[in-house]
């Protein structure tokens, strides 16, 4: 059967299409070209002028896994939160719902209510991947994945410490995508996560693990190769060293110029983007992040911007969590060391407006927004939950579409954090197109998912249609339609029809060789076998819900 | 191969008949009990679709010890480590109230005596601070080096943790010893945590049997907590098997609730609630109309109660009094596959299928029930 969904305002900037009226035509779960006339259109839906995108991603989301079922364990306080609003959160609208921790079909339900077709689990811990798969696979709507964690486990720093050779380490690398089925590669704290667990409790860009007598820039520069040389098309996934500290700024720099020319995806940058002026020695360094993104062409970067009210952080980095612990609101915490592989940290936090440092963080999420020239190199996130949960997307895309929303609610922070910000003085709005680059065709790019992100003929028909309101909250908020796959399954922002999405993964090609090796380390040093650490794709495909896909990639 | 039938009433019938009969007598329930939930994830997926759609309550057999730690978690939270950590880097090891061995049999030979660790580390030096009688010759290292055992009445453990506590503070105990324990040797126990370079103290909350035991659990980990500020210490904390860790973590990332949860099945209906009191199995079966029990791994029959129980488990169940409806299933990791969650939470692993059995698995017979239900 073919659907037609004609008079659409049409923003598709995979193919350049800046709200152009077009017709779009589907069938069996893809877009088509027009049919012949001959071919019969079993549905029309008649869009009148409505805006048409793909359906959105959200390239880094914490949606399942370890740390993500320990903060749901943790706060059972969450689940009752649905719909109070917090006093510091008056600039929100009851759509931002400020629930941390969602449960698995939650979590599907509500980013396709906003128009998500897909979401990317990004710190999967190769030990704990069947976990995440199991969350995944239990999360219905959209489609999903992972980018597995790597550069703290210890397999991989004693072959750096060895100076074993690239090839050994690319093998290494693809041999992780292969076992977790992941889409990309993420490295967390590099070095510091181990370090940790040897009682360091500051690891610098430069500075040594005190056993493996490597650098953050030696495991950086390693896996950056091995992700390039392998040629998937997610860059290297970097959370740098140093999160939340004052004046980590300049590691953030380090951090691009250690690339050395290599793309490179630095993740919540925000936290990274702190100076130490002022009286106290806190300030935003947005201006100097912003420029040097706009310089390294080889680096992208996310927000991770922060929202007012109640959160929680879960995150990989235990060494700094370990810190961050003493802030955490309501007052409780969990840190682990995990399994010779990595670790977790998940603190609450209740961001406030009238803090001076919450309303800092805030102001320069927002100054990297609008100061990064190119829409294609920086996305849209909240590093859900630790910025804010997912579901204040809508809030924060009126947030940058709007100068005198923006302008009002920053007129509301802690004076002193205004008098440290820029922010009136950038009066960028960003446009449908820019939104949609952001947050469909730059991260469809950014992943490598070729199908998805666009309207193009043959793309996967993911598509969202939304009213053009003048309220870009309430327009972002509840999409008329969306399709996932071909199919109708929301209308009028409610689940009209669940269905359950795919898994993207990406499998380069490796020297099967390294598994000799990888099972004796596993026999004598782990409490697993390598058999059971590997997961069988009938894991995830085999309860008739989930699917894998792979993705073929080719270094350009 | 096993005999096992399904039975109705302690008659011999087809499963065909004991799926309908278990589904008439939820169908006429108003509130279910789910109990015991011996199983693996992909079964405790299962029975919670069939808890939503009938507005069950879910408890754990082993839920008891779990709900100690469970509140620490949910009150101050911990920091904690996992097994390969502990084979690899503790250097002192410290346990609490627990032989290890009767619930974990291969603890000291996997994690301790192999000699192959990533950093050269030592054996570990052993600690015991237990009840007088436990059994603590598993601790003896193979090359004869005895454990510390210091000892003490396990009601007196509050006691105990909080002088700890006070020590690793810093405090002046006015006093020469607490609870029978000399306090230079208490003072020893916390200056060795002090000095590892990787101490793991290591708990069984089911074996804390006194009332408020969740406090003293909570006693431990702020003693980690405050040992962590300089040097590098972190907790175990044991299960007690039958699947709990699988249960709590199935059921948190589907209802975004721990056991002890229910489905509400009156008001704002499958609405997903907790509450570690009132949702224990104990009080349940006071007002529960009818008890699902599940034990797929050990043939442990269901409690006594007068409420209609079916029973869905390990083919070898006996029952002192038959059940309403007995569906014997097969055993995960014997005669199916599965996944199972390691007493650290951190890893799940999959369970293989060794043997063939004509029985079906517990996420089958569930699966049919619940459509029994829908027609």
């Amino acid at each position: 059967m073919i659907t037609l969904l004609k008079n659409g305002k049409i923003y598709d900037p995979a193919h350049g299409k800046d709200g152009v009226f077009e017709d779009i035509y589907i069938r069996d779960g893809r877009i088509i070209a027009k049919p012949g006339d001959t071919e019969k259109i079993g549905h029309t839906l008649d869009l009148a002028g409505k805006v048409v995108m793909a359906g959105a991603i959200d390239m880094h989301s914490h949606i399942g896994g370890g740390k993500v079922n320990i903060a749901r364990m943790m706060l059972p306080e969450f689940q009752e939160s649905r719909r109070y609003s917090e006093p510091e959160a008056h600039i929100c609208t009851p759509n931002c719902s400020h629930h941390a921790t969602p449960n698995a079909v939650d979590t599907g339900f509500r980013y396709i209510e906003m128009g998500y077709t897909a979401a990317f689990e990004p710190a999967m811990m190769p030990i704990n991947a069947r976990q995440t798969h199991l969350e995944m696979a239990d999360t219905p709507m959209i489609d999903k994945g992972g980018y597995a964690m790597l550069g703290n486990d210890d397999y991989f720093l004693r072959m750096l410490a060895a100076g074993k050779d690239q090839k050994a380490i690319n093998d290494y690398v693809a041999w992780i995508l292969h076992a977790t089925h992941a889409i990309g590669i993420k490295v967390v704290n590099p070095g510091g996560i181990s370090a940790f667990k040897f009682n360091q409790r500051k690891l610098d860009l430069d500075e040594n693990h005190s056993y493996y007598q490597l650098s953050a820039r030696d495991i950086l520069k390693s896996l950056s190769r091995a992700v390039f040389d392998l040629g998937i098309a997610k860059p290297l996934h970097v959370h740098c060293n140093n999160l939340g500290a004052a004046g980590n700024f300049e590691t953030t720099l380090d951090t691009m110029k250690a690339a050395d020319g290599l793309p490179m995806h630095l993740t919540h940058i925000q936290f990274h983007s702190y100076g130490t002026e002022g009286d106290r020695k806190f300030s935003s360094a947005a201006a100097q992040i912003a420029e040097a993104l706009n310089k390294h062409k080889n680096i992208t970067a996310d927000v991770g911007q922060i929202l007012f009210g109640q959160t929680v952080t879960a995150s990989g980095d235990s060494m700094m969590q370990q810190l961050n612990a003493k802030h955490a609101n309501p007052k409780k915490s969990v840190i682990m060391d995990i399994e010779c592989d990595a670790g977790c940290g998940v603190v609450p936090f209740k961001y406030r407006d009238q803090n001076f440092v919450n309303a800092l963080q805030w102001a320069i999420g927002l100054e990297i927004f609008l100061a990064v020239e190119d829409p294609w190199r920086i996305f849209l996130t909240t590093d859900h939950p630790n910025g804010a949960p997912f579901t204040s997307y809508p809030h924060l895309i009126r947030l940058l579409m709007d100068k005198s929303f923006r302008n009002e609610a920053f007129a509301k922070l802690n004076l002193d954090a205004q008098a440290m910000s820029n922010l009136t003085s950038l009066t960028r709005e960003y446009s449908l197109y820019d939104i949609a680059i952001m947050t469909r065709a730059g991260a469809a790019k950014l992943i490598g998912l070729n199908d998805r992100g666009h309207l193009g003929i043959g793309a996967g028909a993911d598509i969202t249609v939304y009213s053009d309101q003048a309220d870009r909250e309430a327009m972002f908020a509840k999409p008329d339609y969306v399709f996932k796959d071909g199919e109708l399954v929301v209308k009028d922002g409610k689940v009209v029809k669940v269905v359950w999405g795919a898994t993207h993964t990406a499998k380069p090609a490796f020297d099967l060789g390294i598994e000799k090796d990888l099972a004796a380390y596993f026999d004598k040093y782990h409490t697993i076998q390598l058999d059971n650490f590997k997961i069988d794709a009938s894991e995830i495909s085999d309860d008739g819900r989930g699917r894998i896909i792979v993705h073929q990639h080719s270094k350009v | 191969m096993h005999n096992a039938a399904p039975s109705i009433a302690g008659k011999t019938t087809d499963l065909a008949s004991a799926i309908n009969a278990a589904a008439d007598i939820l169908a006429n329930s108003q509130q279910a009990l789910f109990a015991g939930l011996g199983t693996e994830v992909h079964g405790m997926r299962a029975l919670m679709q069939l808890a939503e759609k009938t507005g069950a309550t879910l408890d754990h057999m082993h839920s008891e010890g779990t709900v100690r730690n469970t509140l620490t978690l949910q009150n101050s939270g911990w920091q904690t480590t996992t097994l390969t950590e502990v084979k690899n880097r503790a250097d002192l090891i410290l346990v609490i109230g627990t032989d290890i061995i009767s619930s974990h049999p291969r603890f000291f030979e996997n994690l301790l005596w192999n000699a192959d660790s990533l950093f050269d580390k030592p054996t570990p030096e052993l600690m015991y601070l237990v009840a007088a009688g436990t059994n603590t010759t598993p601790g003896i290292a193979p090359s004869g080096v005895a454990p510390t055992v210091v000892t003490a009445e396990t009601a007196a453990f509050p006691e105990i943790f909080a002088a700890l506590n006070a020590l690793a503070n810093n405090k002046h105990l006015a006093t020469e010893s607490v609870a029978g324990i000399a306090l230079s040797t208490l003072q020893s126990i916390v200056d060795r945590l002090k000095a590892a370079r990787y101490a793991v103290i290591v708990w069984s909350a089911s074996h804390l049997k006194f009332p408020q035991a969740e406090l003293s659990v909570q006693s431990l980990t702020r003693l980690i907590a405050k040992l962590n500020e300089t040097s590098r210490v972190a907790g175990l904390a044991l299960n007690s098997g039958d699947g709990d860790t699988s249960v709590n973590n199935t059921s948190t990332w589907t209802s975004g609730y721990a056991t002890r949860n229910r489905f509400n099945p009156l008001k704002n209906a499958g609405k997903a609630e907790y509450d570690n009191y009132h949702f224990s199995t104990q009080r349940q079966l006071a007002s529960c109309d009818a008890l699902v029990w599940i034990s797929s791994f050990n043939p442990y029959p269901p409690p006594s109660s007068d409420v209609a129980c079916i029973v869905i488990g390990h083919p070898n169940m006996k029952f002192d009094r038959p059940p309403a409806v007995f569906i014997p299933v097969s055993i995960p990791g014997l005669d199916q596959a599965g996944t199972m969650f390691r007493l650290d939470s951190a890893v799940a692993l999959p369970l293989k299928k060794l043997r063939t059995s004509n029985l079906p698995s517990l996420n089958q017979v569930v699966q049919l029930i619940n459509k029994s239900l829908s027609k």
